[in-house]
Parts: structure tokens; sequence; C-alpha cells
């Protein structure tokens, strides 16, 4: 039994330096000064790996188009994009330590969870040692791609929340501008049969009701999410209060099984017999890419629409034109082999006007610096121009981001539907309830 | 000096030890790497926050934090369900199939094969099939329904119908079960049956005094792989809960787990939200640690049943 000790110790040895070897820690960004000269010129050639969660043919060629764009400035970096890529894989592969030099994530969800862990760089160094202002962007894109003063993303496109309206079905009616019309112009348009079943509905409030979460719906009371040190506010701001009275008085003027029978028995929200295409709901809030959609249906465009602000509650008016945003965003992992020519490829794809404009007339999302929403070359009409105001609106409201975001969108999301079931006695209590639950798991995410 | 060397283990005795513990190896680093590792390190995570990047000692507090999240109750309440509902409804009814199967004079085979088939079925698409099937507007299975005058429930939209309507489903994929019944009830010696019948006993005497006795192991096999599952039951109430609700992966969209009403919210689905949605690994750990907690009490608790009533007869 000699050999024991000799073997435990050369395994030791083994393991100590296969886990040692090779791992020399990628630079990160900002750790060396900028490159003198012309970056285009003083940069090494590489491949940059790029990430992404586009999948269709049409949207990855517009990926490719825009990277083309970047490949005549920088003719020495090659960029290889691989499309289809969630999140968490992209976790994965940064534990991993395979991390791409580039990723993008369609939902801002985890934005806040990356900066705080480091697993996406802080690009606030390389934004000032190039002189990138971020002046360009709104400031609500600002806000949903950075989180306590870390900023480790950029928006790339964004989704701005709005109204849309059947014109045939609003029988000659304005779109509504606050809630109170809203509500009187629902009840105007609402078709019953004979037993009372909905056979068309002027506006579904149910929050289940596909893109009417609590977050979509927060801007038009001016709901707040958080308080600065990041607990919840649900509980103590009253406009959280007045949205779901709102929406529960014309649940309740509908009949919340006739509601959820109705809206149980529509169509797919991404097929061609969505109810709006097939003209049993005249007006539902729905992202500025159901445009495309619309464009893209035979059926669907024929159908007369339009598009407005969403309602917003008839004491704050200030709020009209306002809406909820938030999109894709695109940073450099830790770890990325060529986070340099990574930072030049992610500053290209956010702030070139010329790539922006590509992306967005391919993918019909909202570009996201000013300059590219007023470029001549942006394709628009009046309907995607609606969006384009809201995107731009300065009380245009996102989700802050939060270590627990999902979490707790699903904490509200839970209690708003037993809300509307009527499950609730106490709103107060209940408020005060999801207050809880979101600090408790708050607490539980560490310091 | 007689006691120390009488209490040396013979030499041929000690090699021997050696060389099982040489042919047990594969199986010992397997255990270890397998099992006992991340046991060790499931026990060592959940006493810290663990965001996946950056690790911090948490002592107690996903302990305490597990006896204040409603969610737990909730999920523990439908995984105890589906135990109790689900694992007895499958096996009673895979055990009735076979029952029905063996008795056949024809066409055995394609019996077996067709009760087989939808356990081939890959789950994600049976349980979009199901949900698709039983929607209470557009699906066909309603539509039958109406025929006999029947008005169908909302199957996945209604929290009272949810479970049933999974259960249903593991009902529909039961045929890997069934054969194994089937492989049982065959095995079953000939002579018994006849022995019983020449005493009077009935069919019911029959299946109570040699049928069941008979395949007590494997109905034993049944129930403790079927609570096991049951315990871990995570993809199809998932897909049903998403393709129910209708919800998407659109920015600000939430789909909330469990839809309808967290009806069909299981520990591990919560577990899996914990870890990989809220990147609390260390409190994703402590659901881990009660879900095999829960596995071992059930499998305990039937072996033990198991035995007595082995001991009794």
């Amino acid at each position: 039994m000699r050999f024991v000790p000799l073997a435990v110790a050369g395994l030791t040895a083994l393991a100590l330096t296969a886990c040692t070897a090779g791992k020399e820690a990628a630079p990160s960004l900002g750790a060396r000064p900028a490159p003198a000269g012309s970056a285009a010129a003083s940069l090494p050639a590489a491949t940059v790996e790029l990430w992404h969660g586009f999948s269709t043919p049409a949207e990855v060629k517009a990926f490719e188009d825009a990277i083309a764009g970047f490949n005549k400035k920088f003719p020495q970096i090659t960029v290889k994009a691989v499309k289809g890529v969630q999140d968490d894989q992209i976790t994965q592969a940064i534990r991993g330590g395979r991390a791409p030099d580039v990723a993008a994530s369609f939902t801002t969800d985890n934005v806040a969870q990356w900066c705080r862990s480091g697993s996406f760089q802080d690009l606030t160094p390389v934004i000032a040692q190039d002189g990138v202002d971020l002046g360009v962007l709104p400031q609500v894109a600002r806000t949903y791609t950075e989180y306590a003063g870390k900023r480790c993303t950029l928006p790339l496109l964004a989704d701005a929340y709005g109204l849309y309206y059947n014109k045939a079905l609003m029988k000659g009616n304005a779109p509504p501008r606050t809630l109170s019309e809203l509500t009187a112009l629902t009840k105007k348009l609402t078709v019953r049969d004979a037993n009372g079943d909905i056979k068309v509905a002027g506006f579904i409030p149910s929050f289940q009701y596909y893109e009417n979460s609590p977050s979509h719906l927060a801007p038009m009371v001016g709901a707040k999410w958080y308080h600065d040190d990041g607990t919840s506010a649900i509980g103590s701001d009253p406009a959280w209060k007045e949205l779901l009275r709102w929406q529960k008085d014309l649940v309740d003027w509908y009949g919340y099984d006739k509601l959820e029978k109705f809206r149980k028995g529509l169509g797919d929200e991404w097929g061609a017999e969505h109810p709006f295409f097939a003209g049993k709901v005249a007006m539902v809030v729905d992202g500025e890419w159901r445009n495309a959609m619309i464009a893209g249906d035979p059926k669907a465009r024929e159908m007369d629409y339009g598009t407005a602000p969403m309602p917003v509650s008839d004491t704050r008016p200030e709020l009209y034109g306002s809406g909820f945003t938030a999109g894709t965003v695109i940073g450099v992992p830790k770890g990325a082999r060529n986070p340099r020519q990574a930072w030049e490829l992610v500053k290209y794809l956010t702030t070139d006007t010329d790539s922006l404009v590509t992306l967005s007339n391919a993918l019909r999302n909202v570009p996201t610096t000013r300059a590219a929403m007023e470029s001549p070359k942006l394709a628009k009409d009046a309907n995607f121009q609606t969006f384009l105001d809201i995107f731009a609106h300065p009380r245009t409201s996102t989700l802050p981001s939060a270590v627990n975001s999902v979490f707790n969108q699903e904490a509200l999301a839970t209690f708003v539907t037993k809300w509307e079931k009527g499950a609730v006695p106490d709103l107060d209590a209940g408020l005060r309830s999801v207050d809880r639950q979101i600090d408790d798991k708050l607490k539980l995410s560490g310091s | 000096m007689a006691s120390v060397a009488s209490a040396a283990p013979p030499r041929w005795r000690r090699g021997e030890g050696l060389r099982a513990l040489v042919w047990l190896s594969p199986w010992l680093a397997g255990v270890s790497i397998f099992f006992v590792y991340p046991l060790l390190a499931t026990v060592y995570f959940s006493f810290h926050h663990y965001d996946l990047f950056t690790l911090e000692w948490a002592g107690l507090d996903n302990y305490r934090y597990l006896l204040r999240d409603p969610r737990v109750v909730t999920s523990a309440r439908n995984t105890l369900w589906l135990v109790a509902v689900m694992v007895p409804v499958q096996t009673l009814f895979s055990l009735g199939l076979a029952q029905l199967v063996v008795r056949l004079k024809a066409g055995v085979g394609l019996f077996r094969t067709i009760f087989y088939l939808p356990s081939l079925v890959p789950v994600a698409a049976g349980t979009i099939t199901f949900v698709f099937l039983m929607n209470p507007s557009t699906g066909p299975w309603n539509q039958f329904l109406a025929l006999f005058g029947v008005t169908g429930p909302d199957w996945f939209g209604d929290p009272a119908w949810s479970k049933p309507s999974l259960t249903l489903l593991s009902v529909w994929s039961c045929g890997q079960i069934a054969v194994i019944f089937m492989a049982a009830l065959l095995d079953v010696p000939r002579h018994l049956y006849e022995a019983a019948a020449i005493d009077g006993a009935g069919a019911w005497r029959q299946f109570r005094s040699v049928t069941l006795p008979s395949i007590a192991p494997v109905l034993m096999f049944s129930a403790v792989t079927g609570v096991i599952y049951a315990v871990q039951y995570f993809a199809q109430a998932m897909i049903a809960s998403r393709v129910a609700s209708g919800a998407t992966d659109s920015p600000g969209s939430t789909f909330t787990p469990g839809y309808p009403d967290e009806s069909l919210l299981t520990l591990p689905q919560w577990l899996f939200q914990a870890g990989f949605r809220d990147y609390q690994m260390g409190y994703a750990c402590v659901l881990a640690l009660v879900l095999f907690a829960a596995s071992m009490v059930f499998t305990l608790l039937l072996l033990w049943r198991f035995r007595r009533s082995e001991g009794a007869a």
C-alpha cells in the first residue's frame, strides 16, 4: 500500500497542472490604452465570433448585411456570426471559458445579472477612450442596458409598444387618448351574441392576453417598479392601484368567465389567425414588429388599420405619446479572445447609422440612435412612425434592470392573474405581499 | 502477542479485498463522480449565494428563504398530487391494459405495438399535441364530447382540470410500463391458476391470490420508479403551461410558470426557475436537496410497505 500516497500526490499534481495549463486570462476591455492612430488600421487581424438570437433566413441575412458594412471598415477582422443563440447558452459558454467575442440577447432581463457578476465586460472605459457619445441614444435605452453604474451592454435595436386599431371596427371613432375613453370605446365597439358571448371585443383588458403584461401596460399610468435602493415600489405607488382598478372594472363589465372563454378561443399570437387580423378585436396593445407581420400576411395586409400611442391615465395627460420600450442588447462577454476587435464590432453595430438602418429596414424594429431614426434611408410610414415617436418620447419607460427581473415580473403577473379573476379581496394587502416577495428575493441575491 | 497475530487478516483475504476493490473501481468511480461529488457540492452550494459566477457565504439564508417562499408550498402540493394520483392511476391503467392484452387470443403483437407506440413519441410533441387537441374552443376533443351533449372542460386552462389532463397524458403514454407488466403476467405459472380454479377461486380471487403476489416485485418496481418520476416531473408540466398560456418570449412579456394559477408548478420547475432564471443556484441547491429527500422518503416508505406485506404473506 506504499504506492497509495505516491499515487495520490501524482494525481493531485496532474490535476493541478490540468487546471492551470493554458489558462492565460483573456485581456479585458480598457485594460490597455486605445491603439494609436486610426483604429481601423491599427487593430490586428482576428476572427470575431458573434452570437445572436436571430434565426429566420431574413433576419440572418439582415445581420450579414450589417456585418458586411463592418468588414468594409475593418477588412482584417472576420466576423463569424452564430444564429439562434439563447441567453442560457451565452451564460453557460462564459462559465465554461468558451465565451464568444460578442453576444446579443433579445431580452433585457439578464442585463443586471450580467453586469453585476462581471460576466459581461464593463464598456465604460472603452466608451470613454473612444469618446463615444451616448447622448445619441434616448435616456430610456441607456437605462435598460446598464446596472448600478456598470454599462455592460448597448442597445442594438428596440421594441416600442403602442395601440393598434382596426379602422373598420372603430366605426369612425378616433383612437382613445385616456383610459376612460378606452373604456367607453371598448363598451361601444364590443359585440355579443344572444347568450352574451363575446363575438368582437373592443379591447381585451386581460393581463393574460398576449402582450398585455404588467410591464407593457404600466406606462399608461406611469407606474414605478422599484425604489432607488432596488426594493419594490409596487405596493406603495398608487399608479399600480389605478391601473389594476381600471382593468378590473373593464373585466367585470365583460364578465370574467365570458372574457376568458373568448380569450381562450382566439388564434395563435404569431399565426395568420391572430384575432386582430381576424377582426375579432378592435384595439390591441402591441409592439412595432406587428406592422411587419401585418405586411407579411396576405390576408391581414388588406386590413385598414392605424397605430397610436397607448391611452393614459385621465389624471396624467402628459404621459400621452409615451409607452413601453426594451429591446435587443449586445456586449462583450468576459473571456472574449479578441475584446478590442469585439468592442469595435459592438460600437459599429450600435452606433453606425447605416448599419442600424439596414437592420431596422429588414427586421422592422426601432433603430436606437436619433440619427438612424431620422435617416432618410429608414423605411417608414405613418404606422411605423408612431413607434419611432413613442421610443423617442421623454416619458417612455422601461422595466429597469434588476437582478431578479424575471422573478419580479412573475410575482406581479401571478398576482394580477388572481386579481382579474376576483380572487384578491384586499388589493393593498395583495400588492404589499408582492413587495414582500420581491424584497425577500432581493435579499437572497447576496450583496 | 497471540491475540495481535490473530487480529491481522490472513494474507489471502487482504489480496482478495484488493482484487474486489479493483473490480469495483469503475462503479466506485462512477458513483463518486456522478453521485457523491454532486451531492456534496449541492450541500456546499446550498450554504452560499451563487449566481453561477460569484460565490458568497450565505449561512442558512437559503434554508430560511425556503420556509418563506410561498411557491414552495404550492409546488410541493402539486408534486404530491402527482405522486398520490397520477402514479397510482398510471400504474393501475398499465396493469389493466396488460391484463387485457395477455388474454387476447389473436393480434397480441399488434395491440402490444399500438399501446407501446405513444411512449415513443417525444415528450414535447406529445404534450403540445394534447394541449391543442384539448383546447376548449378549437380542439376536436371537446367537439367530440359535444356530440354526446357533454360540455367539455377547459382542460389545460382550468386549474381544477390541468393536473387530471396531464394524468390523461401519462396514461396515454404508459406503454413502457404496460409492456413490463405483460412480461410479468406471462411469467406467472399457469398451474397456479389451475390449482386456484380447482379450489373454486373466481377471477377476482385468482387475481388477488395468484397474480398480485406473483407480480409484486414488478409492481413495486413500477411504483418506485413512478414515484421518482413524479417527484422529478418537469417537461410535460412546463410545456403544457407554456403552450396553454400562449406566453411569448418578447421583451417585457412574462410567463408565469405553472399556468393556470400555478396549478402545474412542480418542485423541479421551481428549482429550474431559481437556478437558471433567477441565477440563485444556492437556493436551487436547497430545493434539489428537498427533492432528493422527498424521493428517498417516498421510496423508503414504499419499500417498507412492500417488505411488510411480503412478511405478512
